[in-house]
Order: C-alpha cells, then structure tokens, then sequence
C-alpha cells in the first residue's frame, strides 16, 4: 500500500464570497477564507502550523504574521499556476502524514478582476510571469504576439479540433453544464443568468477556436482548505475527507509547448495512473469529478487523460446530460472557472469536499463516496487528488 | 501587418541563448541547435540535450522549409502593440529538421490556414537589432 494513502484529510473548507468588485485586498480575502477554513473545521487559526501557497503573492510569512501564527514548522510553494493548488495538498498530506506539521493551511485568493486579472499580463510584459514558462514566453512567443493563456492553449485546442474534427457541441457541452449547476449554487457568480445553446453559440471569439464562453471566469474572492492527519481529523468537527490518492506531472516539456513530441500528452496524463495505483480504485468507483476548467476545450483533453474516454472522443462522451448531476458522471457541481469563480481550481477541491460530506444540498450527487479533482496550470502542468469519505 | 514606422512590439533579449539563436536570424540565416553527441534538432534553446544529457551542440542551418502544425488565432486585441494586427494567427511551424516554432505565416490569412501547408522562412527586420523568422506559403511547381 501506498504510504500516503488515506493518511491525510481535509479537514476545514473556507470561501470569502465570488464578486466582480471588492474593496479588499487580495491579502484580506486570503484571511477571512482562512478563518472560515478554520472555523469549519474547529480550530483557530493559530492552530495553523504549516502553510503551502499555490501562488506567488502573498507570502506565506505574510500570512502567517497576519494570523498570530506562534510556530510555524512548514512552508512551501508551489509554483505551476493552475496544477498547483492541487499540487499543494500533496505538500500538505505529505507534511501531516510524516509529522512534520499538525494543520496545513492552502490557500488561494486574488482579485482576478479588479485587480491585475489574467488579462493584464499581456499588458504589463513578462514582469512577474512564473519563472516556470516567463522565459520561454518573453523570448520565443511575445515577439510574436502571443502572452495570454487563451492565446497558448489555442495552439493545442487548435491542432486538437483540426485533428479529431470536433464538433462545436462538444465543448459547449462542458460551458452548458457548468452553467446549469452555478444555477443551483448561492455562491456561483453566475446564479441567476442560464445559458441557451444560442447563447453559448453567439458569444464573440476571444481566440480561436474559444468563444467568450469557454473561457474561465475573472473574478475576486479567495478560497482556503486546512489539512490534517487522518488520526487528528476524526477529532475535528466535520466528517473527515480522506485523501486517497495524489499525484502532479508534467508534460514533456513543461516549458514550451510547440516542441512536445507527444502534443496532447499532459502534466494529467501523467499524474492519473500514479494517483489511482495510490487510491487503490479504478474509474468506475469515482461518483463525481472537478476539472480544471479553464477553457471548454481543455475539460475534453482531460477528460481523455483522465481515461474516461479515447483520445478525440470527449466530445462525444460529454453529450446526452453525461456529464450533468443526474448524469453518469456529475462534472463540475458547483459551477467551476466556467460558472462559479476563477480561485485557481481550490474552489474545485471546496466543492469536492463538501460532497463528499453531504452538505451540497440540491445539487448533492446522490451517495457520493469518491471524488476526482485535477488541477491544470501554466504550459499544461496537472495534478489529481482522488478523494473519498 | 505592415510593420509599424516606430517598431514598439515586444523583442527578445538578444542575451544568452536566445541572442545566439537571434543573432543568426540577423544575419538571414535560420538555425538551430543540434546535439554534438546524439545528433538531436532542438528548440527552444537549452544548455543540455534532453536526448543524450551532452552540453555540447552546434548551430545546425535549418533548409528553412516546413509545414503549419497548429496555430492560434487573436481575434481580440491582448497585447496593444499588436492591435492593428487583430486578427492575426501565431503558428507552429514544423521543420523539416523536425523542429517546431512559434511564428507567422505571413501572408496566409488565418480563416486560410490549414495543417500541413508547405511554407519557406523568410526573415523580417523588426528594428535595427532584431530580426524575426517568419514564414510565407510555398507554392509547389
């Protein structure tokens, strides 16, 4: 047996509200999600004694002097943009499962929207890019035009719709789904605006082949998870969430992308298999699945790394209500980047953990016992947490 | 696509491995590294072969003929230097060599563009210092 598996949980989920507007910092909403994840679970925050950061900015000593954090024992980072939040709770689990630390805070918050958004890094230059892919981008893609991530996962959408001839239905499918669960979601950004195919269909071209709606949202808020040893879980106050398996990986290379031999193979392809031998479960015990959704193209290619379908066939496999609560495989429950709030795909772990407690009332997938969340980032990084109750 | 009079666009550094790979593009000549130990084609440029572990490597010339392998297309202005170019597509282009580059085909519009057109380099003095190789379609005889 894995020696990881099933030692750590998740034990305290917290969440600031989703808006376009705030006049918090970017700081502050971190904190409040913090002491929400906290509450949740039970502890004060000054309980807190290790922290990961799947982004940059704030620090973490930031974090911890803001909290009255009185010895902190474990820090680190994680810097593959969209893998990394999920990338983080294996940081975490491996910190609480070894006794390294006794309760590790993840958190995630950024004020996509009013502040310097996704957007902005094509305004403002390389400054401040991850080092990870920063290089390869100022050098060989700016001279050329090319700075943001709609524009770079065109390239693989592009050549993936080319090759396999994929229908617009396909990736409508997933923005369809997204938007009827944040209809049943209070904290979706988009509660209350339903989406039709001609909606869907009539949206201008961001770049192609992404229409306005398979793009991510931006938004502000901030999202926090706390971490502890199964042992200590089952002490706290809500039913433990076990991770079962979790794994990172990356594509080949991760720091550029027209030179991948292999061009649909990513960080996903993989973190899967090593994360479902450490689970010890295979496809058909998973009852729901989170994806990183940061386009509608990029949820079919994972979709097929993940192994729920072949190569070229998401499209398809997305069709008929599949992937809707209801559904064979409920995809998304809260919303997603797509519908809910774009807080790098923690929010993706939040939902996963509430159902698995049972606490996502109408749109709770009935008896769920195994979740799936990945995370996807950068260049195409990925990262999968199997999770059970 | 006409280059603007005062050239404002983002540019390369002209420093390390990037200003030797430029620094041939200035001189009209494409070429990339190539592995002294295995005989592996390589870009982006890196200081080790990801094949065969060896530091050492040459600047091979490229034939400068490949093909479109895929391409993203701007139809909205994200960088506003480029916003008189809206719309236009950044290519991978796929060298006979084998390797693969982030580019322009010139003058394929991108509603035109399809995988596998044959394309030759042509180079593109942005400034005074930098020259970019960009690509134009090749109409076999």
């Amino acid at each position: 047996m894995h020696p990881l598996k099933d030692k750590a949980c998740i034990v305290g989920v917290g969440e600031t509200p989703y808006t376009r507007g705030t006049d918090r910092s970017q700081l502050n909403q971190i904190l409040r999600a913090t002491v929400a994840a906290a509450e949740d679970a039970g502890l004060s925050p000054r309980d807190i004694d290790g922290i990961v950061t799947p982004m940059p900015m704030p620090t973490v000593e930031h974090l911890a002097a803001n909290l009255g954090i009185p010895d902190l024992r474990f820090s680190s980072s994680s810097n593959i943009g969209g893998a990394a939040p999920v990338a983080a709770l294996q940081h975490a689990a491996m910190a609480v499962a070894l006794g390294v630390a006794r309760n590790v805070l993840v958190p995630v918050g950024w004020n996509a929207y009013s502040g310097a958004g996704v957007r902005g890094a094509g305004r403002s230059g390389p400054v401040g890019l991850p080092p990870s892919f920063g290089l390869t981008m100022a050098e060989y893609y700016m001279p050329f035009g090319l700075a943001v991530p709609a524009q770079w996962f065109a390239w693989i959408a592009t050549r993936y719709v080319q090759q396999y001839q994929v229908p617009l239905e396909g990736p409508a499918a997933v923005a369809l789904a997204a938007r009827k669960h944040a209809q049943l979601n209070e904290k979706a950004f988009m509660r209350g605006r339903p989406m039709t195919m001609d909606d869907y269909r009539n949206a201008r071209m961001i770049a192609e082949p992404f229409r306005l709606f398979d793009c991510c949202l931006e938004t502000d808020g901030a999202c926090a998870i706390i971490i502890s040893s199964a042992e200590r879980a089952r002490d706290l106050k809500q039913p433990p969430v076990y991770i079962a398996g979790i794994a990172e990986g990356h594509p080949l290379p991760a720091d550029d992308i027209p030179s991948r031999k292999e061009f649909f193979r990513i960080g996903l392809t993989f973190a899967t298999p090593q994360a479902l031998a450490m689970a010890d479960l295979k496809l058909d015990a998973v009852d729901f699945v989170e994806i990183y959704d940061c386009f509608t193209h990029i949820v079919l290619l994972e979709l097929e790394a993940l192994g729920f379908c072949k190569p070229g066939e998401a499209w398809q496999f997305v069709q008929n209500g599949r992937i809707e609560l209801g559904g064979e495989l409920p995809f998304n429950t809260h919303g997603g980047l797509l519908s809910e709030a774009h807080v790098a795909g923690l929010n993706h772990v939040a939902e996963a953990t509430r159902q698995l407690r049972h606490q996502c009332g109408e749109r709770q997938v009935k008896d769920a016992e195994v979740g799936v969340v990945t995370g996807f980032g950068d260049f195409g990084d990925g990262s999968l947490a199997v999770l059970r109750r | 696509m006409a280059t603007p009079a005062k050239y404002e666009r983002p540019l390369p550094s002209m420093r390390g491995l990037a200003g030797e790979f430029y620094g041939y593009c200035k001189k009209h000549e494409l070429r990339f590294q190539r592995c002294l130990g295995c005989g592996a084609w390589r870009h982006v440029p890196r200081e080790m072969c990801a094949d065969c572990g060896s530091f050492d490597y040459e600047w091979a010339k490229s034939s400068g003929k490949g093909q479109v392998f895929s391409w993203s297309t701007t139809t909205q202005t994200m960088l506003p230097k480029f916003a008189d170019a809206v719309p236009y597509s950044i290519v991978i282009v796929e060298l006979e060599e084998g390797v693969r580059m982030a580019t322009w085909v010139i003058d394929v519009k991108p509603d035109q563009l399809r995988i596998g057109i044959p394309v030759d380099v042509v180079f593109d003095d942005v400034t005074d210092h930098v020259t970019l190789a960009k690509f134009r379609r090749r109409f076999q005889a």
